[in-house]
């Protein structure tokens, strides 16, 4: 885990693990909606692991349910991770 | 590593040191799966459980570890994804009984069979599943029992924890069921182990087939249930009771 997370690094491993799960990269903009992407909740829990073997970020459920978009998932990790 | 059966991972059954536990993990190894065995106390049983399947070609090393220990889960799979690669078949077998009318039981034997027999099937299949869905394969089995969805005096506990694991069983499978991941439930009736061996000879009366299972007819439905032949068959209970629910 770096020592300091950017807010760029947060952004380029969260698309990468997004276009594992579907998404097209150019589909990913910070207010596209989870729903929109049709990104559903087991989705997200796989990107809770990838976060959390990244940035040592653990994503819990409740946090995962509140997150609607990409911009919320990235603002929730870059201030968790800081 | 690389199995016999083409997948990159291995099998872990709990409480494999003895009875159905030890009769899945010789199926499993005889499928090509390298077999975690898992145990708590019984160390020369595990010991012997994966020599018989070294010896038979096969591939397993004793893992221990009490499952009812929140702690455990980690340090079983971390030992057995170092030895092995991931852990894509998780048999949950472990189980303990602790009988008395419900009137007489006591909090900590209460406590007791649903930390072994439900939460630690929780914890591990928690673990498992996480790494089953990022590779789009796994193999739960939940090694439930015909007590819980049917009655049976003096087992209260237990059959508030076989119900659990059956309730269990179902929710997470259609959670993860289109990751290719399956997750089912064997139900035993009288099976000759250990465990059940002091139960009254009356009792086989009531089983149609009129004797006991032996571990081998359990470990042939987990078996199925952790091939590829069972890809479409989760969120089910698989009954093995010589017709006792009928």
């Amino acid at each position: 885990m770096p020592a300091t997370v950017t807010a760029e690094q947060v952004e380029t491993v969260v698309y990468d693990a997004l276009v594992e799960l579907g998404p097209t990269r150019d589909q990913l903009t910070r207010d596209a909606t989870f729903e929109s992407l049709d990104v559903d909740s087991l989705d997200l829990a796989e990107l809770s692991q990838v976060v959390e073997e990244h940035f040592g970020v653990r994503l819990k459920g409740d946090d995962v349910a509140k997150i609607k978009t990409v911009g919320d998932a990235l603002d929730l990790i870059i201030a968790r991770a800081a | 590593m690389t199995t016999t059966n083409g997948h990159e991972g291995c099998a872990l059954v709990t409480g494999a040191s003895r009875g159905i536990g030890a009769a899945v993990a010789a199926a499993l190894a005889e499928d090509g799966w390298p077999v975690g065995i898992g145990y708590r106390s019984d160390e020369a049983g595990a010991r012997r459980v994966a020599e018989a399947i070294t010896a038979a070609g096969g591939t397993a090393a004793p893992v221990a570890g009490d499952v009812a220990d929140p702690e455990a889960a980690p340090r079983i799979f971390d030992e057995l994804e170092e030895r092995f690669g991931p852990v894509l078949v998780l048999v949950n077998n472990a189980g303990v009984r602790a009988d008395g009318l419900a009137v007489q039981l006591e909090d900590d034997e209460w406590q007791r069979v649903l930390d072994t027999n439900l939460s630690a099937a929780f914890r591990l299949t928690r673990r498992a599943v996480g790494t089953m869905v990022r590779k789009r394969f796994g193999r739960v089995v939940n090694i439930a029992s015909v007590v819980g969805p049917k009655a049976n005096a003096g087992q209260a506990n237990y059959a508030a924890s076989k119900a659990g694991l059956i309730g269990f069983t179902r929710t997470v499978a259609v959670e993860v069921a289109r990751r290719g991941v399956t997750v089912n439930a064997v139900a035993p009736g009288f099976i000759e182990t250990d465990m059940t061996e002091d139960l009254p000879a009356g009792v086989l009366d009531a089983v149609p087939a009129r004797r006991a299972g032996r571990p081998e007819d359990v470990a042939a439905c987990v078996r199925f249930l952790a091939s590829p032949q069972a890809a479409y068959v989760t969120g089910t209970t698989l009954t093995v009771d010589g017709g006792l629910s009928a």
